[in-house]
């Protein structure tokens, strides 16, 4: 191996973290101290990897499987970041005892470690394994609702269509291996431009790994199974599926995507348009038919999905760094609001239940005014609506990139189906402020996470464009 | 100076804060001492104006997409940002004197009160497409609250009413300023207006979806079924917010983005803009003639009213090039003239609700016999609302028709219409005023309180604007007049 090693340091950490939650499971047995060491151990991480200067590994003369740049940087900060914010919100559910808080807590790290390598993983199979050790933890840490039927068959569920989109995604990476004779992204961009009968293979491959890599984003028509997976399991987990998971799908994507290159634009652009379109509508369709509230964010968050992939579709049309910025940026802004909707509805839920039916929220809003506030601005930010700006700006991102594209078409899918969103968030926002009965329990740490989101909503609206240069290849 | 332009939006958002905050007598004072400071604030804009923009922030925000936090004040907006303050004030002001015996703590309404403020605020000096868009939303949620919060038996619906309406406007505006901002390359208002590049298609087609975002707000018939409602069941200082100055941001959003930004566009829908201004002059009025609820008929009044301002507009927007106009003249004088006689209108009928528990004009009458001095303010306003010469409400509404006229063809019928409906108004406040002060007291009038210390230092300033703007119309549109004339030349020159 030639390169740098010290930009491995990240991985690393995470690592430890997780095997640090090990050991103080094994020695405490205390909830308080597993989690603190979570806590610290993801904090540490995304510190390092804040820290860790940008450097290459297992390099040979062509290319290295491991860049620690920019976008690593932020996909390992961000896994972090969330995985902090996931067990903090998991503790009152923990402090229950129905779920054995080791093992939760040593899942999470371990999907977080799979989450920071992916950031730098740059060669299909470091990416693939990568994306692998990010899912495997969530098939158990979704069925770890012990009593609950819901959860057991939400985790089949995940695990059956995810075992199948990881062989399609396997497949696809044999299919480009067989073509080139290479695995490493870098490389692959000269290597794929090939040409004869080894053509129509390398897009096939291709194609089939867009495919399985849409699964990890519940992208239509490979997200069917969000909706039950995130309503059975435990409301963190369902937090940290339709964040960190998103997360790391979408970059796999856009690894592949881009590292696929200019020869291919004509074939993954209009794939992702197509994706992206259907997911637009499909999701944000649905998602107005929801009467769960997490059923309703579950759906919501694939609409989202659509909105995060929609600059991908004008791929070939305008510069790429512009395309994936908007993605990025857009993917940042969503993380933020979407991790401060699900604080609010774990904060407003009594510890170890789901999300429940949007009925049952009626009069939160006057039993828990601030919390309240707090989640109709993370959903109001979904929606992309003032005053919540942030979201506003996200859409205003995606739109734009769009337009100097001029992909008229997806402009409207993403314009229509912005509109409809607006009546998906209205739904979930109506029932807190209706007259009702509904009390919220104390969730002082909950509150506290949830404040410092909003903060974070609040601040990434005021400043756009310190997101807007994070997002920077 | 400029830092001024800041303190608008900062000052009211602290009063808002420390309102909710302190809570109590200590909240309702530090929101109107807010508001103090921030019309404090507003009156030195005035002098040592800029040509063109008398003054002007412009701070980059967001230069990836060339979004600017771009704030700016001229003869257009000033008034306009005049009249937000000084309502603003009275309200927070009326609030702290007579807190509503019922409902949440009322610090919190004064608070919500500033928020508003904010938020006209921001549309009033608003230069970048954005700041605007932003502004115009925020001003949504703080009166959706004082509906829902203080309003009388029925406020959950309207607010409900209120939110939606105003909702689906807001969609079509951020459509239509996104579909400007990304097909010119810009979001600046300011450069948009001078360096016009949208082609006339682009333009028509995004003035039509903008026009029915700001006519939900101003409102035009037949969108303006929310009102009623929202007028009805508001507490009284919510009326006068909402007809004072929050239906203006239709008006001027029409005339700012609308005529500003597309002007080709603006000519184009005029005439139908124009029809439907006249359809709601009469229709107003005859609701009005029907009308047998004080605040039901205040509010379809302001239906007629507005739409004199938009027939100025429709008028202003055909005959081209906004300096000259007499019809962007005569909606800018409507606007203000509007704002103040039927804030004091509210604020009247609050008055008379508070102490007679009803508005059923059946219930009232006798008004002169036991209150002599709140009789004679509400015939003063119905006389300044009905447009007689001398007083505020005549500019407007006559030099809308003077304008229609002007433009000949069909557009003088819409002008003979539209002075027909003049006449209705006349006849309307006339029959309100006599079911209200004449004929015997009722019962629910005898021995009412009279009018209070706060009531009268309300009313006052308001009953002094309507005189002096009757008198001298061009404190507002001399500068309007001026700044247009500015834009215009620079337009040229450039």
């Amino acid at each position: 191996m030639r390169g740098d090693a010290v930009s491995l340091l990240p991985v690393y950490l995470a690592a430890g973290t997780a095997v640090l939650v090990f050991l103080c499971d094994l020695v405490f047995a205390r909830v308080a101290v597993t989690v603190g060491a979570g806590v610290l151990g993801a904090a540490a991480t995304a510190v390092g990897a804040a820290l860790t200067r940008r450097g290459k590994a297992f390099c040979d003369d062509t290319a290295c499987s491991w860049v620690f740049d920019r976008p690593a940087t932020l996909v390992a900060v961000a896994m972090a970041v969330i995985t902090a914010v996931v067990l903090l919100l998991s503790v009152p559910t923990l402090r229950l005892g129905e779920i054995p808080a080791g093992e939760y807590a040593f899942l999470l790290t371990a999907s977080m470690t799979g989450g920071v390598a992916l950031g730098g993983a740059r060669d299909l199979i470091a990416l693939i394994v990568a994306l692998e050790t990010l899912t495997l933890p969530l098939y158990v840490l979704v069925g770890l609702r012990r009593k609950s039927v819901e959860s057991a068959q939400a985790s089949v569920t995940f695990l059956l269509t995810s075992v199948i989109a990881t062989a399609v995604t396997l497949l696809g990476a044999a299919l480009v291996y067989a073509a080139t004779g290479e695995v490493r992204l870098s490389a692959l961009t000269t290597a794929l431009d090939v040409s004869g009968p080894a053509r129509p293979l390398a897009g096939a491959g291709l194609v089939l790994l867009i495919a399985g890599l849409a699964f990890k984003v519940a992208v239509v028509p490979a997200h069917a199974w969000a909706p039950s997976t995130y309503d059975g399991a435990p409301l963190p987990v369902a937090a940290y599926l339709s964040t960190a998971s998103k997360l790391g799908g979408i970059f796999a994507l856009l690894y592949v995507v881009v590292g696929a290159g200019p020869a291919w634009y004509h074939v993954t652009g209009p794939a992702l348009g197509v994706l992206a379109g259907l997911t637009l509508l499909a999701g944000s369709l649905v998602a107005l038919r929801q009467r769960r509230m997490v059923r309703l964010l579950a759906w919501s968050s694939i609409a989202q999905a659509g909105f995060l992939l929609a600059p991908l579709a004008a791929l070939g049309h305008a510069a790429p760094a512009d395309l994936v910025t908007a993605t990025v940026a857009y993917t940042v802004i969503y993380l933020i609001v979407e991790l401060g909707a699900f604080a609010g509805v774990i904060s407003l839920r009594p510890a170890g239940a789901d999300g429940g039916d949007l009925a049952e929220y009626a009069g939160i809003g006057r039993s828990a005014p601030l919390r309240s506030a707090a989640l109709a601005f993370a959903v109001v930010g979904l929606a992309g609506l003032p005053p919540a700006l942030a979201g506003l700006f996200a859409k205003v991102f995606v739109l734009r990139a769009l337009v100097d594209a001029r992909a008229w078409a997806m402009v409207a899918v993403v314009a229509v189906a912005a509109v409809v969103g607006l009546a998906v968030y209205l739904r979930a926002l109506l029932p807190l402020y209706r007259s009702g009965t509904a009390a919220a329990p104390r969730a002082v740490l909950g509150s506290v996470v949830l404040g410092v989101l909003t903060l974070a909503a609040v601040v990434a609206g005021f400043a756009p464009q310190v997101i807007f240069s994070l997002a920077r290849p | 100076m400029s830092a001024l332009l800041i303190g608008l939006l900062v000052v009211p958002l602290l009063g808002a804060v420390a309102g909710f905050v302190l809570g109590g007598r200590a909240g309702r004072i530090a929101a109107t001492v807010a508001a103090a400071l921030t019309l404090a604030a507003v009156v030195p804009l005035a002098f040592d104006r800029g040509a063109g923009m008398w003054h002007e922030v412009d701070a980059a925000w967001l230069p990836d997409l060339g979004i600017r936090f771009h704030l700016g004040v001229d003869g257009v907006s000033y008034p306009l940002v005049v009249l937000t303050a000084l309502l603003t004030l009275l309200c927070c002001a009326y609030t702290l004197w007579r807190p509503a015996g019922e409902g949440p703590d009322t610090a919190r309404l004064s608070a919500l009160l500033l928020a508003i403020e904010v938020g006209l605020m921001g549309v009033f000096t608003g230069l970048d497409l954005i700041v605007f868009f932003i502004a115009f939303e925020v001003v949504l949620l703080p009166m959706y609250a004082v509906i829902a919060g203080w309003g009388g038996p029925d406020r959950q619906r309207a607010a409900r009413k209120f939110a939606l309406y105003t909702l689906s406007g807001s969609v079509l505006l951020l459509i239509g300023v996104l579909g400007i901002g990304l097909r010119a390359g810009s979001f600046d208002i300011v450069t948009l207006t001078q360096h016009p590049t949208l082609t006339r298609g682009t333009q028509i087609a995004l003035f039509a979806v903008v026009a029915v975002a700001f006519a939900v707000k101003a409102p035009l018939w037949p969108l303006h079924t929310w009102l009623p409602d929202a007028h009805t069941e508001a507490p009284t200082v919510g009326s006068v917010i909402l007809a004072g100055v929050l239906l203006k941001m239709g008006t001027y959003g029409l005339i700012r983005v609308g005529l500003g930004v597309l002007p080709e566009g603006a000519r184009a829908v005029a005439p139908v803009l124009g029809v439907l201004a006249v359809a709601a002059i009469i229709i107003g009025s005859l609701v009005c003639l029907a009308q047998s609820e004080l605040k039901r008929l205040i509010a379809y009044s302001s239906v007629g009213h507005m739409g004199f301002v938009l027939l100025g507009i429709a008028a202003g927007a055909t005959s081209g090039g906004l300096a000259h106009s007499t019809g962007v003249q005569a909606a800018l004088l409507g606007n203000v003239a509007h704002g103040v006689i039927t804030g004091l209108l509210f604020f009247l009928a609050g008055a008379i609700k508070d102490r007679t528990h009803t508005g059923w004009l059946d219930d009232l009458g006798g008004l002169r016999e036991s209150s002599p001095a709140m009789a004679g303010v509400l015939g003063f306003a119905a006389l300044a609302s009905l447009g007689l010469p001398g007083l505020a409400g005549f500019w407007g509404e006559a030099f809308a028709v003077v304008a229609s006229v002007q433009l000949g063809h069909g557009w003088i019928a819409l002008g003979a219409i539209a002075a027909v409906g003049g006449a209705l108004t006349a006849a309307y406040l006339l029959r309100l005023l006599r079911r209200v002060a004449h004929g015997p007291a009722t019962s629910a009038v005898t021995g009412i309180a009279a009018v209070s210390r706060a009531e009268r230092w309300a009313w006052a300033p308001l009953v002094l604007l309507a005189l002096l703007l009757g008198v001298v119309p061009a404190l507002v549109s001399e500068v309007a007049a001026h700044s247009l004339q500015a834009d215009e030349i620079e337009a040229v020159t450039r």
